[in-house]
C-alpha cells in the first residue's frame, strides 16, 4: 500500500488527464510503486495499481510485461545496466561488461548472493557520445573504464553498510 | 565558426533557468507571437521557414500543423516526442538539460499556434532525472505567467506535463507514443486515420520532436524568410548532430547544413578527426536505422561530388550509394571496427525492440540476429549471406511501423557496401573470433579514407 504522500501523488498523476483517462496515468504509476516496493513489480503490486486506476489486472499485465524498465522478478539493490549496442561496443563496452562479471563473479542478469548487486545489459540509452555507460538508478554513469567501475562498485557497497 | 540558432547562448552560466533565459532574450519569441500574431500568421512564418521534423523523417513541419482537424468542441493536444532511442542520438537530452526553456517557449507557441490547451511531453524513461529539470522549468514559466491560465493578459491558456516512458523505443514511432499515452503497450497504429484527425484519446493531435519544437522559437525570432537563408537548398536552418563512436571529440554539434562531411568528421570545431589517429572506415551518419557508408562513399557521392551535411546531399544516390541525414545520430567507425559485429549489435537492439505485431518485424529481427550471431561467431554459411539480404527484403515494406525498415536498411546497407568482410568471417571462422577484419582489406575502395587536410 502506498503512503499517504504517495496517494496524493498518483491524484496529481491522474488530474494530468481528462476526466475518464485515468489509465494514462498506468505507466507513470507503475514508477512509483516499482521505487516503493523494493525495486520490481509483484503481481500483488501490479493487482493494487489496477485497483487505485480502477483498471483490470490484465491492462496492467500487459503494460507491465511491454516495457524494459518494469523489473518483473526481484533484483539487487543496485542494479548495473550496462549499454551494449553499437555506438557503446564501439568504445569498448564488452570490455566492461566482462570486467563487471569478473569483478562481482555474475553473469548478465544475475543478482550476488548478498544482494546487493544485478548486472543487466540493455540497449542504447542515448549517452552513445560518453560512451561505455551504464544506468545506475536515477542517473547514467558515462565514460566508464574498469577503474571507475571500481570506485562505482566502493560507493555502492559504502551505502549499503 | 558556424552560425548557431539553438545553442548561441548554451554557453551562458545559469541558462537553464528561467531569470537568465529571460534576460538573454528568452520568452520574446512567444511575447511576439502570442501578443501580435494570429496562429495562421504563425503558421505562415513556420511554412516559409522551410523547417522539416528533426525526429528522423524530415517531414515539412508547417505542412504537418496545417493538417490538424479542427472540428467544433474537440480539444487538441500537441504532444512532444522526447523519447529519443535511436541509437547514436542524444542530442534532445542535451537541449532539455542545458535550454529547458528553449522547448518550453517552443510548445507555447506551437501550442498557440495549433490552438492546444493541453501538451504532454513524452520523455523515455531511462532520462529519469530530465523531467525533473523540465518541471522545475515548467513552474518557473508558470510563476513568470508564461504557462497557465490567461498566458501574459493574452487569453491563452496552456498547461504543459511530463510523462515518462519506460524502455521502449518503439515509442519514438508517433502512433505507440499516442498508445503509450494513454496507458497501453507501445503497439503503433494503423493509418489512417493519422493522429492529426485521431490522436491522443481520438482527438487531433499533433507529435514533434524536441528539436523540432524548440527551433519554432529562432524563426520566431527572426522570421521565417531569414531562417530559410540558412543551409542549403531545403535544408534550411541548422540541424542538431550526436556525433559518437571513434573519434576524438564525441558531443552534440548545432551546424549550419552548409558544411561538408569531411569538414565536420575532420575539423577540430566539430569531431576534431578519427581517435588515435586512426582511419575512417565506415559511418552511419542519421542513427541506427540509415545505410552504412565506406568512408569514400561518405566524403563523396558516387558522382565524386563533395557530400554535404545536408538531407539531399546525404541521400545523393538513394540507398544504392547514399544514406540519410535521419536524426542526426553521427556514429563513425574507425579502420579496426568490424561490420558484422556492429550490424550484429544494430540487429540485436531492432529484435529486442520490435513491438511483435507484425511477423514479418517480429521474426525476421530475431531471425536476422541469429544469423548474424553465427556469421560473427565463426559459425556462418556463405548462403548465411544470402539469406540474410533475402530476410531483409522481406521485412521491409511489410509492416504496420516503420520499425521494420530501420532494422531492414542496416543490414541490407552492410552487406551491400561490405560483402567482402562477411565473406570473410565465413571463410576464416577461426580467425574471426579472434580479430577484427580491419580496413586492410579495403585497400582500393576506401583509398581516400586517410585523413585528409580541411
Amino acid at each position: 500500500m502506498f503512503s499517504e504522500e504517495k496517494l496524493n501523488k498518483v491524484k496529481e498523476i491522474i488530474a494530468r488527464y481528462p476526466q475518464g483517462k485515468q489509465k494514462s496515468a498506468l505507466i507513470p504509476v507503475l514508477h512509483l510503486a516499482q521505487e516503493e516496493f523494493g525495486g520490481w513489480l509483484s503481481s500483488e503490486t501490479m493487482d493494487y495499481v489496477a485497483s487505485l486506476l480502477q483498471i483490470t489486472s490484465i491492462e496492467v499485465y500487459e503494460v507491465a510485461t511491454f516495457y524494459s524498465m518494469f523489473n518483473l522478478q526481484p533484483v539487487g539493490k543496485h542494479v548495473f545496466e550496462v549499454c551494449q549496442t553499437g555506438p557503446c561496443m564501439l568504445r569498448g563496452s564488452d570490455q566492461i561488461i566482462d570486467y563487471i562479471k569478473k569483478k562481482l563473479d555474475i553473469g548478465v542478469g544475475e543478482t550476488t548472493k548478498d544482494g546487493l548487486f544485478t548486472l543487466k545489459t540493455v540497449e542504447c540509452l542515448g549517452a552513445c557520445g560518453y560512451a561505455p555507460m551504464m544506468q545506475l538508478g536515477k542517473h547514467y554513469r558515462e565514460h566508464l573504464t574498469p577503474e571507475k567501475v571500481d570506485a562505482i562498485i566502493e560507493e555502492c557497497r559504502a551505502k549499503a553498510n | 565558426m558556424g552560425r548557431k540558432l539553438l545553442f548561441d547562448k548554451a554557453h551562458i552560466e545559469g541558462i537553464r533557468y528561467y531569470d537568465v533565459y529571460r534576460a538573454n532574450g528568452g520568452y520574446g519569441s512567444a511575447e511576439k507571437a502570442l501578443k501580435s500574431m494570429t496562429p495562421e500568421q504563425v503558421l505562415d512564418e513556420v511554412k516559409k521557414s522551410g523547417l522539416r521534423g528533426r525526429g528522423g523523417a524530415g517531414f515539412p513541419t508547417g505542412m504537418k500543423w496545417s493538417f490538424i482537424a479542427k472540428p467544433e468542441g474537440v480539444p487538441r493536444y500537441l504532444v512532444c516526442n522526447a523519447d529519443e532511442s535511436e541509437p547514436g542520438t542524444f542530442k534532445d537530452r542535451y537541449l532539455m538539460e542545458f535550454i529547458p526553456h528553449l522547448l518550453i517557449e517552443g510548445l507555447l507557441i506551437s501550442s498557440y499556434t495549433l490552438g492546444c490547451n493541453s501538451c504532454y511531453i513524452y520523455i523515455r524513461g531511462e532520462y529519469a532525472w530530465i523531467p525533473d529539470i523540465l518541471e522545475q522549468a515548467i513552474a518557473e514559466a508558470k510563476k513568470n505567467g508564461w504557462l497557465g491560465k490567461n498566458i501574459q493578459g493574452t487569453g491563452f491558456d496552456l498547461e504543459i506535463y511530463v510523462q515518462r516512458g519506460a524502455g521502449a523505443y518503439i515509442c519514438g514511432e508517433e502512433t505507440a507514443l499516442i498508445e503509450s499515452l494513454e496507458g497501453k503497450r507501445g503497439n503503433p497504429r494503423i493509418k489512417p486515420p493519422f493522429p492529426a484527425v485521431k490522436g491522443l484519446w481520438d482527438c487531433p493531435t499533433v507529435v514533434n520532436n524536441v528539436e523540432t519544437l524548440a527551433t519554432v522559437v529562432p524563426i520566431l525570432r527572426i522570421g521565417g524568410d531569414e531562417y530559410a537563408k540558412y543551409g542549403t537548398g531545403k535544408s534550411t536552418g541548422t540541424k542538431l548532430i550526436s556525433a559518437c563512436g571513434n573519434i576524438n571529440k564525441p558531443g552534440v554539434y548545432e551546424i549550419e547544413m552548409n558544411i561538408s562531411v569531411e569538414e565536420f568528421i575532420y575539423s577540430d570545431e566539430y569531431c576534431g578527426g578519427i581517435a588515435n589517429g586512426k582511419r575512417l572506415k565506415a559511418c552511419i551518419p542519421g542513427g541506427s536505422s540509415v545505410p552504412i557508408l565506406p568512408a569514400n562513399l561518405l566524403l563523396k557521392t558516387a558522382k565524386g561530388e563533395q557530400r554535404m551535411m545536408t538531407y539531399e546531399s546525404l541521400a545523393d544516390g538513394g540507398f544504392a550509394t547514399g544514406t540519410m541525414l535521419g536524426s542526426g545520430g553521427f556514429i563513425v567507425l574507425d579502420e579496426d571496427q568490424c561490420i558484422v559485429k556492429n550490424t550484429l549489435t544494430f540487429a540485436r537492439f531492432y529484435h529486442h525492440e520490435s513491438c511483435g505485431q507484425c511477423s514479418p518485424c517480429r521474426e525476421g529481427t530475431g531471425w536476422m540476429k541469429r544469423v548474424l550471431h553465427n556469421i560473427e561467431h565463426g559459425k556462418g554459411k556463405m548462403s548465411d549471406i544470402d539469406l540474410l539480404w533475402d530476410i531483409q527484403r522481406k521485412i521491409e515494406g511489410n509492416t504496420i511501423c516503420p520499425l521494420g525498415d530501420a532494422a531492414a536498411w542496416p543490414v541490407a546497407a552492410a552487406i551491400r557496401h561490405f560483402r567482402d568482410e562477411f565473406e570473410w568471417h565465413v571463410l576464416h571462422p577461426d580467425e574471426a573470433t579472434k580479430r577484427n577484419y580491419g580496413l586492410a582489406h579495403y585497400a582500393d575502395p576506401l583509398e581516400i579514407a586517410a585523413p585528409a587536410a580541411v
